[in-house]
This record gives structure tokens, C-alpha cells and sequence, in this order.
């Protein structure tokens, strides 16, 4: 009766084509972190809409104009869209059972996200200590701070959240129980690399040409 | 079976089971008092806001209280009392209806429960220290920007942590519905309360962000010094309006939509009738929700949008009259013909039907943008809203409550006290709120301290108290029932000879729900079987071990990390020391989603024996 459940299902010797979908629970959070990221979709976009009224609200302050550079936008758009890109490889070798593929790519892909990171922080550094523009300065430092800060802070979240789950896998391979934790972070991840191609034209391009 | 271990457990034993339970019926009693004695706050806050108003430049409470006590009747109403009640409900039948032995997430369901509980705790902890929010319960930000004190951070911390449990429950509620339906229960074959419960979900998904959001930036303004809010550096209030109200009006939907489910619920079983124009049901229900989304700036027609925006939204607001009219016709319909039977919850089904229509027609004249500025900011705002929110959500609670009660506890409601209930309250809200739309018509403001003498408003505030405390009358003689009743006889497995699958187990259900997974054959499975089968419901899959997921304490110090956060937010502009509050708490409930995340949880099975042995036991 007990040796007749020692969840052992969730460590078959041959795993299923889509094992991150294989189980209920495994569809489950599938299917919830879609939902979460369609709250998300709201969250941003709340924060698109309060960036559009007060992007021209400087106060006396430096405009838009004036602060961006789009090179170093460039170099993070780069690399947020390549480390999307890797994490759909890392995906495409779990689903091949090679786990070792699977932890190369998102290694690859958590440092992508640590070197977008690393370049959003120079930038606010740089419109602080340059141009004195800050979360108070005016409307528009607020707005602009409050929505590339809240990407950055998802970004941020979304790295510690892959270091764990890296480090607690490290050594047991890939089981049903966790295959279908490495994909709810893809699609979180995606859903990051997609806000940010939002931002890039809405912030930036928007801010710097229209 | 389940009663019998229960009566032996010792008083902490029982304490330390729901404060790690996830499993949903449990985590629906705890909403169920939760949420019940925020009611009661929210009814005590009511009665002084009335007895301040029962005559004219009445001194009964301080102008200050009194902006305080307005605040937290709404806030707690709407936040603390309403939503957790409606989540409880769903909690305790969502699961039973569709099939499943629990929802999808179940340790995110109990942080739900403990985010709601905590959050509701810190916003009330404020009339304790130093003063609670004054601003209304909109707080909109001209006036929350310039309150002293610490009152109205209590509410942005407050409703932030119950705000977030909220959007934990609607993402788990749609998940489950998804994915854990019965085999052969289609969409188009689920009961309209889980269909109700469904685009709740869906509204508090897509709701309560902006909310999120408008509260983070009203914590920025006040706690971090930025300017969104700011006008001298650019900021601009008109956006808090916006966003307040994007969640704002999608949450009357959210109060009402699953009420529209129970009372669906209702007249079918007590018409001995399946529901008229089921389909129709469903797209009436979806089609309301997706025009809630679309009519949030009638609530700002006298801000000065320009005409055309708010002729549309004037439009769009009375076009949400016609799926709603479809609901109410078929509700009469599905009693024509039928077998009639009044009790308790056939009485509050049949008192919300003028109630709300009421409500629902002084809605359409609001939504006249002309007309409008006539009535805004007026007590006919107060009567409307009052009409459609208790006529409609709290009559649909007390309906629920006496329908449901058997299955949730296990004992069936005493059928007098139920009545003795109804008539005082039913009487109490028409002599409250129905006046109150002709003192607004007579120019009585909203939110006002005192009225003068003879302005011909004396006699309808006289009125409106004594109305009041007729409904505090109903609602003592409710909880006496609830008393009572607990020593009462227990509930069969099917007292009202119902037609969905909860009342297909026994009352209250089984820790585990069904032994085996029903098979479900059309709408009102329950009734087919019934009418076509032996009257059980045949099981889809043979009898085997059962998946249970294992229960945790995590969620209520995860809560209480968060708790402790809030005040470190709210008192951190004071002194630096807060910020140990805050960060401790957080750092507190990170380090507890990472212990969550990196510790195994693969749940238990109950083997086949010991659910054969239940059922033999339910066969005797």
C-alpha cells in the first residue's frame, strides 16, 4: 500500500514528449502562469498609460529628447531578445530530455539577463549623476523610473527565480516534478522579453524621434 | 465519518488544522468568518454614520470620525466583507460543481486566504493607531495626497496585501475551471454559479492590476516623495481617477456577477425547473463583464472629459441594462410553470429580484451624462449604489448562505429564524436606501457631517436610521440562526432535491470530495440521474488511490512577513528604524517562497482501502 506510492510517476524512465505538461499539476501551472502573466498585461499597462500622460511633464527638467541614447538601448534590446531566444533552446532540449543542453542554455540565458541588468543600472546612474534626473525630479522622471524600474525589478525577479531553480536541480536531472517548473519560468521570461520591446518603442524610440 | 475524528481533536489541534489547511472547503469557512466579521464591522461603522445622521447638525461623533468612519464602512464592505464572503462561497461549491477534488493551486489558495485576513487586519489595525483613512473609499488622490497622519498609508498597505490574495484567487479560480472539470462536464454543461465564478476570475484578473498599480503610485507620491500625483512638478490627478476606476467599475461586476450565479442556482431548484435560456445565461453573463470594462468613466462624467467621451460612456452604460434584463426575464421565466417552493432562500432570491431592478433603473439614469451632474456627488448615489449592492450582493450572500449552509457545515438552517431574518432586512433597505434617493433629488450632498434644519431633509434621515437598524435586527437574528442551528439536526446529503453535482455528496462533503471522479451527462447532472438513472451519479474512472495535496503553514507566515512589511512601509517616512520592519518582513516572507520553492511537496495518496471503507459507511 505505502511502497505502492512512492511517486514513483514522476520519475518515469522514458519521458513523455511534452513533460511539462504531463502531469495535472504540471498543466495546471501551465496554464496559470498564463493567466498571471494576463494580469501582468494589465499591470504594464497601466503603467504604459501613465507614462504616455506625463512623458512631457518635466518640470524644467531634461526631456526625453535630451537623455536617451539609443546605442545602449540597442545593446540591451540585443540582449534581452537573444536571451529569449536561448531559453527557447533550453526549452526545445528538455522537451529532448538532454539536460545538460537545457542547463547550458539557460545558463547562458540567466547571464544575458544579468548583462541587461548590469546596463539599466549604468543607465539610471548616468541620468541621475549627469542630468539630475530622478524618481522626484518631475511627473515624467516618476513615470519613466516607475515603468523601466518595474521591468528591471521583473527582470531582477526573473534571475534569482532561475539561480534557484539552477542551483536546487543541479543534481537530479529532469523529472516530471521540475520540468514543468523550468518552462513556467520560459514563459515568464518571454512575457519579460515582450514588455521590453513595448518599452523600447513606446520609451525610446517614441521618446527620442516622435 | 470526518465529525467524529473532528470531535476528538483537542482545541489546538484544531486551531493548527486551519491555520495549515489548503484544503478548499476549509479555506472557504475561513473566508466565510473572515469575511463575516468584517461584516459586522463594516454594519457597526454603518449604524454610527446613521445615528450621526438621524437629525439635523447632529453631534454624536467628531467631522474627523466621521470622515473616518464613511472611509472604512466602504473599504471594509466592499474589500474586507463582500469579496471574501463571495470567495468563500466559491471556494466551498466552485470545486464541488465542476467535479474536482480541490483547485488547481491549493497552498496559493490558502495564501490567498491569509493575504485577505492580514491585509484586513493592518487597514483596521489604524483606528487603533492614530487614526484610519479619511479620504473615502475611493481616496482620490487630491484629497488622500494632503491627509495627515498615517491613515491613508494604512489603506495603501492594507488593501495592497488583501489586493494581491485576490489576484492569487482569481488566476487559481480560472485554472481550475480550466483544467480540473469532471469528465463530460463541458463549459456548456457547468452550473451557472461556476460559470459566474468563472468570469468573476476572469474581472479580478484583469481588474485588479490598475488598482495595484494606482496604489503603488499613491505610496510613491506619499511615502517616496515623487510626483505622479504632484501637480507643481507636472503630475496629474485626473490619472488616479482613471485608474481607480478602471478597477473600480469592474469590481461592481465582480460583487454582483457571482450573486446572478447563485440566484440562477436558486430559482432552478426551487422551481423544479431547469433554468430558462441557460445559454443565454452564460453570454448575458460574459457580455455584462466585458461592457464593465468599457463604462469606467461614467463615475467621472463631471471631471470634464469633453462631450464625446462621455457620450459614450453614457452608451456604453446603458447598454449594460439589456444583458441584464435578459438575466432578470429568464429568472421569472424559470419560476413560470415551475413547482414553487418559498423558503429562507427562495425569499431573498425573490426580494433581490425589484430590489436590484430598482438599483438597476436609477443606474440607467446615472448613466445619463446630462442628467448626471444633477445627481453626482448627491445621496441619490448613495440610495442607487446601496439598491443594486445590497439588494443584489448581500441579499445573494444571505441567499447563499441558507442555501449552501447545509452543504458547507453540515447542519440546515432553522426555517423561522431564516424568514424572521429576511422581513426586518428586506423592509429595513427599502426604508434606508429609497429615501435616500429623494433627499439627493432635494440636494442633500454625499459624505457630509451634518444637514441643517428645515431643508426638508429631517424626515427622510429620520427614516433612513430607523431603517438601518432594522437591517442590524435581521442580521442579529441571522447570526442567533447560525447558533441555533449548530445544535440543530444534521443535513442529509441532498435537502432541497437539487440538481447539481454537490449535493451528489454527502453534507458536508468528504475531506477528498469524490472517491471517485463523477461522470457527468448534461447540464444538471444531479437531476438526469434522477429522472433517467438510479438518482446516483455513475463514477467515471474505478476506484483507486487519491492525490492530495499536503497542508502547510507557510502561507500564514508568509502573510504575517508581509503584515509586518506594511507597517515598516507605513511608518518608515517617521523613522529609519521602520525600514528594519520593512525589509525584515520582507527578506522574512522571500526567504519562505524559496524554502516553498526548493523543498519537494509531491502530496500523499489516500489509499483504495480506506475510501472503500467510506463508502460502505455512507451505503448503511
Amino acid at each position: 500500500m505505502a511502497q505502492a506510492h512512492d511517486h514513483s510517476e514522476l520519475f518515469p524512465e522514458v519521458m513523455p514528449p511534452e513533460p511539462e505538461k504531463a502531469t495535472l499539476e504540471g498543466k495546471n501551472k501551465f496554464f496559470g502562469i498564463w493567466f498571471f502573466l494576463g494580469g501582468e498585461t494589465v499591470l504594464f499597462a497601466s503603467l504604459f498609460g501613465v507614462y504616455l500622460a506625463l512623458k512631457n511633464s518635466t518640470a524644467g527638467g531634461p526631456s526625453s529628447q535630451e537623455l536617451f541614447g539609443l546605442g545602449l538601448v540597442f545593446i540591451m534590446t540585443m540582449l534581452l531578445l537573444t536571451s529569449s531566444l536561448t531559453s527557447v533552446y533550453a526549452m526545445y532540449h528538455m522537451r529532448n530530455n538532454d539536460f545538460k543542453k537545457m542547463y547550458l542554455w539557460l545558463g547562458i540565458t540567466g547571464l544575458l539577463g544579468i548583462g541587461f541588468l548590469a546596463c539599466e543600472i549604468y543607465e539610471f546612474a548616468h541620468y541621475i549623476t549627469d542630468y539630475g534626473f530622478t524618481f522626484r525630479s518631475s511627473a515624467f522622471g516618476s513615470a519613466f523610473y516607475a515603468l523601466v524600474g518595474f521591468h528591471g525589478g521583473h527582470v531582477l525577479f526573473g534571475i534569482c527565480w532561475l539561480t534557484t531553480l539552477l542551483i536546487r536541480n543541479a543534481k537530479r536531472g529532469l523529472n516530471l516534478y521540475n520540468a514543468p517548473k523550468f518552462n513556467t519560468f520560459s514563459i515568464y521570461w518571454h512575457f519579460i522579453d515582450v514588455v521590453w520591446v513595448f518599452i523600447f518603442s513606446v520609451v525610446y524610440l517614441m521618446g527620442k524621434v516622435g | 465519518m470526518a465529525t467524529t475524528v473532528a470531535a476528538k481533536r483537542s482545541f489546538w489541534e484544531f486551531i493548527w488544522d486551519y491555520l495549515t489547511t489548503v484544503d478548499h472547503k476549509k479555506i472557504a469557512h475561513l473566508y466565510l468568518a473572515g469575511g463575516g466579521f468584517f461584516f459586522i464591522l463594516g454594519g457597526i461603522e454603518a449604524l454610527i454614520i446613521r445615528i450621526q445622521l438621524i437629525k439635523p447638525e447632529n453631534d454624536f461623533i467628531s467631522a474627523g470620525l466621521y470622515n473616518e468612519m464613511i472611509t472604512m464602512h466602504g473599504t471594509t464592505m466592499i474589500f474586507l466583507a463582500a469579496m471574501p464572503i463571495i470567495v468563500g462561497l466559491m471556494n466551498a461549491i466552485m470545486p464541488l460543481q465542476i467535479g474536482a477534488r480541490d483547485v488547481a493551486f491549493p497552498f496559493l489558495n490558502a495564501l490567498s486566504f491569509w493575504l485577505f485576513f492580514f491585509g484586513g487586519l493592518l487597514l483596521n489595525l489604524s483606528f487603533l493607531f492614530g487614526g484610519a483613512p479619511d479620504a473615502g473609499w475611493t481616496s482620490y488622490a487630491s484629497l488622500s495626497m494632503d491627509s495627515p497622519g498615517h491613515g491613508i498609508d494604512y489603506y495603501i498597505a492594507g488593501l495592497q496585501i488583501a489586493g494581491a490574495g485576490t489576484l492569487m484567487t482569481g488566476i487559481n479560480f480560472i485554472a481550475t475551471i480550466v483544467t480540473m472539470r469532471a469528465p463530460g462536464m463541458t463549459y456548456m454543461r457547468m452550473p451557472l454559479f461556476t460559470w459566474a465564478t468563472f468570469v468573476t476570475s476572469v474581472l479580478i484578473l484583469f481588474a485588479f492590476p490598475p488598482l495595484t498599480i494606482n496604489l503603488f503610485l499613491l505610496m510613491f507620491d506619499r511615502m517616496f516623495g515623487t510626483a505622479f500625483f504632484n501637480v507643481a512638478l507636472g503630475g496629474n490627478q485626473v490619472i488616479y481617477q482613471h485608474l481607480f476606476w478602471i478597477f473600480g467599475h469592474p469590481e461592481v461586476y465582480i460583487l454582483i456577477l457571482p450573486m446572478f450565479g447563485v440566484f440562477s442556482e436558486i430559482f432552478a431548484t426551487f422551481s423544479r425547473k431547469r433554468l430558462f435560456g441557460y445559454t443565454a445565461m452564460v453570454f448575458a453573463t460574459m457580455l455584462i463583464a466585458f461592457l464593465g470594462f468599457m463604462v469606467w468613466a461614467h463615475h467621472m462624467f463631471t471631471v470634464g472629459l469633453g462631450p464625446v467621451a462621455n457620450a459614450i460612456f453614457a452608451v456604453g452604460t446603458m447598454a449594460i441594462a439589456v444583458p441584464t434584463g435578459i438575466k432578470i426575464f429568464n429568472w421569472l421565466l424559470t419560476m413560470w410553470g415551475g413547482q414553487v417552493t418559498i423558503n429562507s432562500a427562495m425569499l431573498w432570491a425573490l426580494g433581490f429580484i425589484p430590489t436590484f431592478t430598482i438599483g438597476g433603473m436609477t443606474g440607467v439614469m446615472l448613466g445619463s451624462n446630462v442628467a448626471d451632474y444633477q445627481y453626482h456627488d448627491s445621496y441619490f448615489v448613495v440610495g442607487h449604489f446601496h439598491y443594486v449592492i445590497v439588494g443584489g450582493t448581500v441579499f445573494g450572500i444571505f441567499a447563499a448562505l441558507h442555501y449552501w449552509w447545509p452543504k458547507m457545515f453540515g447542519r440546515v438552517l432553522n426555517e423561522t429564524l431564516g424568514k424572521l431574518t429576511f422581513w426586518p432586512f428586506f423592509i429595513g433597505v427599502h426604508l434606508t436606501f429609497f429615501v435616500q434617493h429623494l433627499l439627493g433629488l432635494m440636494g442633500m450632498p454625499r459624505r457630509y457631517w451634518v444637514f441643517l434644519e428645515d431643508q426638508s431633509l429631517d424626515l427622510g434621515n429620520l427614516i433612513s436610521t430607523i431603517g438601518a437598524f432594522l437591517m442590524g435586527v435581521g442580521a442579529i437574528i441571522f447570526v442567533i440562526n447560525i447558533i441555533v442551528s449548530a445544535f440543530g439536526e444534521k443535513a442529509a446529503a441532498d435537502p432541497w432535491d437539487g440538481r447539481t453535482l454537490e449535493w451528489a455528496v454527502s453534507s458536508p462533503a468528504p475531506y477528498y470530495n469524490f472517491a471517485q471522479l463523477p461522470l457527468v451527462r448534461g447540464l444538471d447532472p444531479l437531476w438526469i440521474e434522477k429522472m433517467e438513472g438510479n438518482g446516483k451519479i455513475p463514477a467515471a474512472e474505478p476506484l483507486g488511490d487519491v492525490h492530495m495535496p499536503n497542508g502547510s503553514i507557510i502561507p500564514f507566515l508568509m502573510s504575517i512577513g508581509f503584515f509586518i512589511s506594511g507597517f515598516g512601509f507605513i511608518y518608515q517616512t517617521d523613522n529609519v528604524y521602520w525600514y528594519l520592519a520593512l525589509y525584515g518582513g520582507l527578506a522574512f516572507s522571500i526567504a519562505l517562497m524559496i524554502i516553498r520553492s526548493v523543498k519537494d511537496d509531491y502530496g500523499y495518496y489516500i489509499p483504495k482501502e480506506e475510501l472503500e471503507k467510506a463508502l460502505e459507511g455512507e451505503a448503511k
